[in-house]
């Protein structure tokens, strides 16, 4: 027995050094005191760190720290406020005259200036540099010779022709058709400054951008996390209230969630669904959950032969009617989402052109009435329809079930929706951009700034960039161009919201819900809230 | 014995182009990255055959093969789409995965082989029963949930450990998912080592060192446990391979940014570059873990020669 009696100790000594071992973790990772910085959940941006080709929200979320725009959108109210500029004037909503406030600089001291934005706008629109957001310069005249459109065309200059220096502070930008609302867009981050240095070395500024924020970045290591001091040069109004910001990556909001919990991290932005049951009576008041400039939809592939009949419009209405919004939000998001009834988001205000119920009966919930409806126009194509999404992220399995569930409790038949799931985000996109999808497909529109023109055109209008659904109206197209070549911004929506109802009859995407913004932040941290991109506000952030 | 191992070596040359070959032509078979990219918004043609051609990807699945394995061989694994080079992230992921996958194997060896041995000497009695009911139950539970509750007891209920690993991820950080990752095994090296145990305590050679008088501990250590191990080697030798490419959910759970993290990512953003790379070297490692096992036969029993 004397061998297994040391055995045993064997054992009982390995159980001691995995203790011992797990303390001395626990002290080295758990510690309190931050010093004044906040520590915040991250993901890794799928791009390089460029104003111009990050169109994603962990990339974007960066920038916002180290840039700041001509305008910024008040987190609060959405309004796009001049913050460089100093004034955007136009007599004529094509030709924009832009006057910077003086005094402003990068965090490496250049100055911050006209040539700070025309270069940085040019480098964007060009096609050689191959930037994801170049479409964003698209209204600005000249595009077309620096980034044509068609596939293997090659540009015939790098130079917009439409932007043009009068002086260190001031520059016009001349547009190709008339658009009101576009000094309102200039706030999103594709139309931010870039220094010269990001010009003359380009890699060592991807390594470590560098801005003219209120935070400048002390290190980043791809892939793990970012530690972004206080910068105190900073002119604005906005300078942070914290010392700085760490984001650390996570590659599972869970764990994000639980260091939360263990006090390891201060603001987790993403709460993964499976704890927002819990996450009341862990957090209390420190869970946030707002409305962001979010709409999930389900799109219609017009140009199928299933779905472009004289009577596929009433079937596309009769199956909104079918789908019990209320439920689905409630049950299987927790009312993380809101029951959408229109095309834009609350986030914009009545002033800013969300208008609730706008879609009326035809997206409110009317099983008998549904039934009716899509029987009248001839039942589905085909007697049954599937609902695709990609499974690789996001929990869209659950509610596109839930929503064939519902379509098929109000037509009485078990077998009139299917979800048709993807393997992979990029097998799912290839299909809607090839134009391949026979039946309806998951959407969603996450707004590059609050305007319902952002909401609007990119997705409905005559071959616009993001019309999925190949929709085209003439009545639509022709109020969007009314709303845009509208000289007061009242007078803009109202239009638009004129061209919104045109989707009412056409249906081309049923609105499902308007999707909220979700953070949990720590005791350690304070004022914290979400701005409309359901971004946190860093800036504002105090720490005890 | 030097001949064998040369052999060996040259027999991984066509196992390495045919796997690279099949990871590419499968990662390619996932379809067009470049999609993706734009998230929700539709590419527009120009911005995307730019993208195309600046990756490559404008050209036929051989001519990219090719043009991917004529850069391996200039030592360049290509980049990621964020910018990085596949070499860095491997530089950067394999370090952390190996830290993990060491701490894994000891606990796999420490407490694998002593249950084994304690349950093999005392087949049938409660701590034999009591053992490989508990194996039973670590075998039938998903390594994901003993994670989320393993991670969860320690690290927010009672503090002892950080919940998630830091990026340095030093060994004392990697205790917890480490014997996380090594539960399964541990569960089968147990079994292992106690059927293996069982069989050759009736061996004629225990007899004979018993019958000479020798200490028990000599006779356990010496002889019967090393002519048990065999079994047990190859199956943690195959469990290297194993450990570090099957770490995925455990790193995940723990945060830890090593290789299982890095395939993921590179999947999900159909990064053909990371992708190959990374699974490339897992091949390797596998290929070198297994030559390893067989020359560590002849080592445990001398009756073994290789030529």
């Amino acid at each position: 027995m004397r061998g297994a009696t040391r055995v045993k100790w064997a054992a009982g000594a390995v159980v001691v050094a995995l203790a011992a071992g797990a303390c001395g973790g626990g002290s080295s990772g758990g510690g309190g005191s931050t010093n004044g910085i906040v520590r915040a959940s991250w993901g890794d941006p799928q791009n390089p760190l460029e104003p111009a080709d990050t169109n994603e929200v962990q990339g974007g979320k960066v920038l916002d720290m180290i840039f700041r725009g001509l305008k910024k959108y008040n987190p609060k109210t959405a309004a796009a406020e001049n913050w460089i500029a100093q004034s955007i004037t136009s007599t004529d909503s094509q030709t924009f005259d832009i006057k910077l406030k003086s005094g402003w600089t990068f965090s490496n001291g250049e100055p911050v200036n006209a040539d700070s934005f025309i270069n940085a706008w040019n480098y964007g629109a060009a096609l050689k540099n191959a930037q994801l957001n170049a479409s964003f310069f698209a209204p600005i005249a000249g595009y077309a010779q620096v980034h044509p459109d068609a596939t293997g065309a090659s540009a015939v200059t790098d130079k917009l022709s439409g932007l043009h220096k009068v002086s260190d502070t001031e520059f016009t930008v001349k547009l190709s058709s008339k658009f009101a609302l576009f000094p309102d867009t200039l706030g999103y981050s594709a139309f931010y400054p870039l220094p010269q240095s990001f010009f003359t070395n380009h890699s060592a500024w991807l390594a470590k951008p560098i801005g003219n924020g209120p935070y400048e970045i002390s290190s980043y290591t791809k892939g793990t996390g970012m530690n972004l001091v206080k910068w105190d040069g900073y002119k604005g109004s906005d300078a942070a209230s914290n010392k700085g910001v760490d984001l650390r990556v996570y590659t599972d909001n869970n764990t994000a969630y639980t260091d939360l919990q263990a006090g390891n991290l201060d603001l987790v932005d993403d709460i993964p669904a499976s704890q927002l049951k819990n996450v009341k009576n862990d957090l209390g008041s420190r869970y946030i959950n707002v409305p962001a400039g979010i709409i999930q939809t389900i799109a219609f592939p017009l140009y199928s032969s299933r779905w472009n009949t004289p009577n596929s419009a009433k079937i596309r209405q009769g199956l909104s009617m079918a789908i019990n919004r209320q439920q689905i939000t409630q049950q299987i998001f927790q009312n993380t989402r809101t029951p959408a009834s229109d095309w834009t988001s609350p986030v914009l205000g009545d002033a800013g052109g969300f208008k609730q119920g706008l879609c009326g009966q035809e997206c409110t919930y009317n099983p008998s009435k549904a039934k009716q409806v899509i029987a009248q126009a001839g039942g589905l194509p085909g007697g049954h329809i599937t609902i695709s999404y990609n499974a690789d992220t996001g929990s869209h399995k659950e509610w596109v079930d839930a929503v064939c569930n519902s379509i098929n409790n109000a037509l009485g038949n078990n077998t009139a929706c299917v979800g048709a799931p993807v393997g992979t985000f990029a097998d799912f996109r290839n299909k809607i951009t090839n134009k391949q999808q026979n039946d309806p497909f998951r959407a969603g529109w996450q707004m590059d700034y609050p305007l319902i023109q952002d909401f609007l055109q990119p997705q409905y209008y005559t071959n616009a960039s993001s019309n999925d659904s190949h929709y085209s109206n003439a009545n639509f197209d022709n109020l969007v161009n009314q709303a845009n070549a509208a000289s007061s911004s009242s007078e803009s929506v109202s239009k638009f919201q004129d061209a919104e109802k045109q989707l009412v009859i056409d249906m081309p995407a049923i609105p499902l819900w308007y999707q909220n913004g979700s953070a949990g932040y720590s005791s350690n941290v304070s004022n914290v809230f979400l701005n409309p991109f359901s971004v946190p506000v860093y800036n504002e952030i105090n720490v005890k | 014995m030097g001949r064998y191992v040369i052999r060996r070596l040259l027999q991984m040359i066509p196992v390495f182009i045919g796997s690279t070959f099949l990871i590419f032509f499968m990662v390619y078979a996932l379809g067009d990255p470049v999609a993706a990219l734009f998230g929700d918004r539709a590419p527009d043609p120009a911005t995307a055959a730019q993208i195309r051609h600046d990756l490559y990807l404008d050209h036929s699945l051989p001519a990219q093969y090719i043009h991917y394995m004529g850069n391996l061989f200039k030592g360049d694994f290509g980049t990621a789409f964020n910018g990085q080079s596949v070499l860095q992230l491997m530089g950067d992921a394999f370090p952390v995965t190996i830290r993990l996958t060491i701490v894994a194997i000891i606990f796999e060896i420490i407490i694998g082989i002593t249950l084994g041995v304690l349950t093999g000497m005392k087949r049938g009695k409660p701590v034999d029963t009591g053992v490989l009911l508990l194996t039973l139950v670590v075998i039938s539970v998903p390594t994901f949930v003993t994670g989320y509750v393993l991670q969860y007891i320690f690290g927010v209920q009672l503090k002892w450990t950080a919940p998630s690993v830091s990026p340095s991820a030093p060994f004392n950080e990697l205790i917890l998912p480490g014997l996380v990752l090594a539960l399964v095994s541990l569960a089968y090296v147990t079994r292992l080592t106690r059927t293996s145990i069982a069989e050759n305590t009736r061996g004629d050679y225990v007899r004979t060192a018993v019958a000479k008088g020798l200490p028990r501990r000599r006779v356990i250590i010496r002889h019967l446990l090393r002519n048990s191990l065999i079994p047990v080697v190859t199956f943690i030798g195959t469990d290297i391979g194993a450990l570090m490419g099957g770490a995925i959910v455990t790193e995940r759970i723990f945060n830890i940014h090593g290789v299982g993290y890095n395939l993921y990512q590179g999947i999900l953003r159909n990064n053909a570059p990371t992708v190959v790379g990374f699974v490339t070297i897992l091949v390797l490692v596998f290929l070198i873990a297994n030559l390893l096992v067989d020359l560590l036969y002849a080592v445990l029993d001398p009756r073994i020669r290789y030529a």
